[in-house]
């Protein structure tokens, strides 16, 4: 990719991370070994919802091997819930059932031993006595009068429900030549990260602390510990010098965290728990979105978006972790790349008997999606429009940015239409259509499939406070510090674990890029939680944005502090001072220079070299906060969320074989714009892991429940995760838009793949199915869900 | 619970003894007691590949074989893959097109495609693909990764090496 004025920003350098991983020395939690560690396995309700009518493990703890065993008794006399993200007082949660199960595979019952297998081998002797109650697993039913209650001192299955209007949305539907309406199911999948989720935690009694490692994404875990266990956060360091084997914002661990951390206060030695694949996947409070929603698009005779209105139930599952939340992330970008003047945005969290609802990248981005390109190839369908000619003809056009949307939110910038026209370039489009003419002639079910999406990037989750008015959070910071030694040699500092996204490698070339060094020669390190780094973990496309500006502003203080340190020696003025291949000079080029070690050594041994009224040392921290944040949404809903938006086009290319439902990938095509590439090879990687994840979510994965709600999706054999086979070779092209919120043009970019491509896939299906009358509104497209819609499309 | 029994198990050449229950996994086994953490836990259940290792040669799930089905056999891991500081021919070409992110499958997926380019120095795309099928990803969509293996393999045609980093047994 070109880009002349960097001379390390958006190249191709060695992604350091992946030495480690590639010679089998990535450290994940799993790997951590702790002398006398113990192990913890976890009793599961066989019930979808009982009352626990006693528990007994008083044999369990005789058996060999066992140190400890406890029941969520233990939990609610010395612990408390732990914190829900919506306002529900009368909702508790432990990480143990205490009188009650809700969903099957929740535990009610710990052991502690000293191997997983002798602590699995005694949870066989506890006895447990339920009486089962009839479960719940639609949210549409758990709605129902006279639905039975998961929490009944909370008095219904209703979390959470709300509405907003954002301009004249009822106007604006009666003055529309056409409305188009459909109900549209997203079903539950998620990230399923290969590697389950761990926690290793003991007690530290030399520093009089609690160490813990977890494989989380979770921003603020140890307020949440310190919560949980009434113990002041600066006695809990969490470490951040681990490799998290993959969360894709699932990773969160509310509650195994909760009781990993509980039990090693409690036997005061060394610990782990690592959730098995089934526990995992039944029990692991990992699920994304589960929603049904009703749609309505009001539109002109020549195909003009005028207003939106949606209604979503969102099936978030037994307990409320941050789940739920995911409902109003959309707010920050409801109309998607389009001009829709209006919108009305409602919806309810229902509580059933399932494991909880985690985010998953995106954070319910990619189910919203889905819904307005589901309605504009309806709109186009009914109104006799070409698919692609429908979207441009509402894409947000270059000229209007910065872009105001109807709930409050400024897009940044974009050139929508030229990113349009390099996809349809990179597919050779007219060769497509003809080629698909010529095969449906000939009987074959090809279909190309088009959307657009917006990524929004940088995370401001003001948008809590439209849910939880008590969740007052404006600020959403990064920290980094630059060191400098005595010899001059650079360490940067960051607070949050790996999962992935190779930060280390971007952190690398920002000090290369400001200090004028190669990248391999700076240090990274990760710091743990007591290191006085203020991060929130990489959630919401934010950290080339935000991990990068906390980098470079940390470089930067440091290189105005050594130019003061120059200047001074140099007898000039700091500003005439500038720094460049290592050395700092005068602007005008004249007399002698300080080299870069020189100056550093100044700063940490030579006081007499010194402006006196300087701190000694090299070391800054610098805090990025969201540009454009700081604020919570008005009366009327409307909000500055994330700060930049980053956009994708995609078109699949699908053949369906109407006698099977097979689905086969022909190609597929994606155009991509997320400002200026920090490093093309990291943001390939990331849009297509997204793009896999999404073929995944059209296709394939779904958490299947049974009607009484027996969880049907233990194993990778029923949830069936796609490989290289079913993933095609996938053709990218890049447009670069520069991020004006970033010194180097950076937007976010790690989850636009799949925002876009459940989307554009229900789009190619649809059209290859169309002369068969097939309408996709439910995700995944199973072999079996398309046989049926080919026969409902044969009746009509 | 059953009778600990004595294994001894080359591990990438070096014998590994351990006292181990009949239940205990060929995986549990390298991670455990040999100390290998390098091969990953995925599923359990045969279906993902992280687990992947050759045993006599052949591509084995290391979860669904116990370790005393392995006693005095020959083990290799991804630990056994560079030669000191130099990497395989495999690890350069999927470090240069970064043909992984979390890196949790990453070892699996080494061993298959090692195992490939040990019964197919010449592999096309979709045999690539095919050979890599049982081995699950979830960061990488899996492009880089094709593209890595089939540049080790015509680096390693070009050198005329074998694939082999395998100790000879
Ligand atoms: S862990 Fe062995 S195949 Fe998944
Ligand atoms: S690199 Fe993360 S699963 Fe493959």
């Amino acid at each position: 990719m070109a880009n002349p004025p960097y001379k390390w920003i958006s190249q191709r350098v060695r992604v350091r991370e992946d030495r480690r991983f590639l010679t089998g020395q990535g450290r994940y939690v799993g790997d951590i070994r702790l002398a006398g560690m113990l192990e913890v396995a976890v009793l599961a309700s066989p019930y979808a919802h009982a009352l626990i009518k006693s528990i007994d493990v008083e044999d369990a703890i005789k058996q060999p091997g066992v140190v400890l065993a406890i029941t969520g008794a233990d939990l609610a006399r010395d612990t408390d819930p732990i914190p829900q993200f919506l306002d529900l007082p009368r909702v508790r949660w432990y990480s143990l059932a205490t009188d009650r199960v809700r969903f099957a595979g929740e535990g009610v019952a710990a052991v502690v031993a000293t191997s997983r297998a002798a602590a699995e081998d005694a949870l066989d002797f506890i006895k447990v006595e339920y009486e089962p109650l009839p479960a719940l697993a639609d949210p549409e039913a758990a709605m129902a009068p006279g639905a039975p209650v998961l929490h009944p001192d909370h008095g219904s299955n209703i979390a959470w429900q709300g509405a907003w209007t954002w301009g004249d949305v009822d106007g604006d539907f009666r003055r529309a030549d056409r409305v188009v309406k459909t109900r549209l199911r997203w079903s539950r999948h998620s990230g399923v990260p290969l590697e389950t989720f761990g926690t290793v935690a003991a007690w530290n009694s030399r520093l009089e602390l609690l160490d813990v490692w977890a494989s989380h994404q979770a921003p603020a875990l140890s307020a949440q510990i310190s919560t949980v266990l009434r113990f002041p956060s600066n006695r809990i360091r969490i470490h951040a010098d681990l490799d998290v084997g993959g969360s894709y914002g699932a990773k969160r661990g509310q509650k195994q965290i909760a009781l990993t951390t509980y039990l090693a206060m409690r036997t005061r030695r060394p610990l782990r728990y690592l959730e098995d694949r089934l526990e995992n996947m039944a029990a692991g409070d990992g699920h994304g979105p589960d929603r049904v929603f009703d749609a309505e698009l009001a539109l002109s005779r020549t195909g003009e978006c005028l207003s939106l209105r949606l209604h979503t139930v969102d099936d978030v599952g037994a307990y409320v972790g941050r789940g739920p939340l995911q409902i109003a992330k959309c707010i920050t970008a409801i109309v998607g790349p389009y001009r829709i003047g209006s919108v009305r945005y409602s919806g309810l969290a229902v509580m059933t008997n399932k494991t909880n609802q985690n985010p998953y990248r995106g954070f319910g981005q990619s189910p919203h999606n889905f819904v307005l390109e589901r309605l504009m190839d309806m709109a186009a369908t009914e109104l006799g429009l070409d698919r692609v000619e429908i979207r441009r003809r509402n894409l947000i056009p270059p000229e209007a940015f910065p872009y105001l949307i109807p709930s409050g939110s400024r897009y940044d910038s974009g050139d929508y239409p030229a990113v349009l026209d390099k996809a349809l370039a990179l597919a050779a489009y007219p060769n497509l259509l003809r080629f698909q003419a010529e095969a449906r002639s000939q009987g074959r079910c090809i279909g190309i499939g088009i959307a657009a999406c917006i990524e929004p990037s940088g995370a401001n989750t003001a948008f809590f406070a439209l849910m939880n008015p008590k969740h007052k959070t404006s600020l959403v910071p990064e920290g980094a510090r630059v060191g400098v030694d005595s010899r001059g040699k650079i360490t940067v500092a960051i607070g949050f674990a790996s999962t992935g996204q190779s930060h280390e490698t971007m952190v690398s070339q920002v000090i290369a890029e400001v200090m004028d060094i190669a990248p391999e020669e700076v240090a990274v390190i990760r710091a743990d939680s007591l290191a006085g780094i203020p991060s929130v973990p990489p959630t919401g496309s934010r950290m080339s944005l935000m991990l990068s500006g906390a980098v470079l502003g940390a470089a930067q203080k440091i290189l105005a502090k050594m130019k003061r340190i120059a200047a001074h020696n140099l007898g000039v003025d700091p500003e005439t001072v500038e720094y460049a291949g290592g050395v700092f000079r005068r602007k005008d080029g004249s007399g002698a220079g300080l080299a870069f070690a020189e100056v550093a050594l100044i700063a940490h041994t030579r006081k007499h070299q010194m402006p006196p009224d300087m701190e000694g040392g090299l070391s800054e921290l610098y805090v990025m906060e969201v540009p454009g944040g700081g604020h919570l949404p008005d009366v009327a809903g409307r909000m500055q969320s994330y700060p930049a938006y980053t956009f994708s086009v995609h078109i699949p290319v699908v053949e369906v074989n109407p006698r099977t439902g097979e689905v086969r990938f022909l190609d597929y095509f994606a155009a991509h714009d997320c400002g200026t590439p920090i490093h093309p090879d990291i943001v390939e990687g990331m849009v297509y892991g997204g793009i896999a994840q999404g073929i995944g979510a059209a296709l394939f994965e779904k958490f299947v429940y049974a009607e009484d709600g027996q969880f049907l999706s233990s194993t990778f054999m029923d949830y069936l995760l796609p490989s290289a086979n079913e993933i095609p070779p996938i053709k990218m092209v890049e447009h670069v838009t520069p991020g004006p919120h970033h010194p180097f043009g950076a937007k976010g970019t790690a989850e636009g793949g799949y925002l876009t491509a459940p989307a554009a896939v229900a789009s190619a299906v649809e059209d290859a199915l169309s002369p068969l009358g097939v309408r996709v509104t439910e995700l995944p497209m199973t072999p079996a869900l398309l046989l049926a819609l080919i026969g409902n499309g044969r009746r009509r | 619970m059953g009778k600990e029994r004595l294994v001894t198990i080359r591990v990438n050449g070096q014998p590994v003894e351990a006292q181990v229950e009949p239940r205990r996994s060929l995986l549990d086994f390298l991670r455990e007691d040999a100390g290998l953490t390098g091969t990953h836990t995925g599923c359990e259940h045969g279906i993902c590949g992280t687990c992947t290792v050759l045993v006599d040669g052949e591509a084995v799930r290391s979860c669904l074989m116990l370790a005393v089905q392995a006693n005095g056999r020959d083990v290799f891991t991804v630990e056994g893959l560079a030669r000191g500081e130099k990497l395989h021919p495999l690890q350069e070409s999927f470090w240069k097109h970064h043909a992984l992110q979390c890196g949790y499958c990453t070892p699996g997926m080494l061993i298959a495609a090692y195992d490939l380019l040990k019964r197919n120095p010449s592999p096309t795309e979709a045999q690539v693909r095919d050979a890599l099928a049982g081995n699950i990803c979830r960061c990488t969509g899996y492009v880089q990764i094709v593209e890595g293996v089939l540049e080790a393999a015509a680096n390693l045609r070009e050198k005329a090496e074998t694939p082999h980093g395998e100790p000879s047994v």
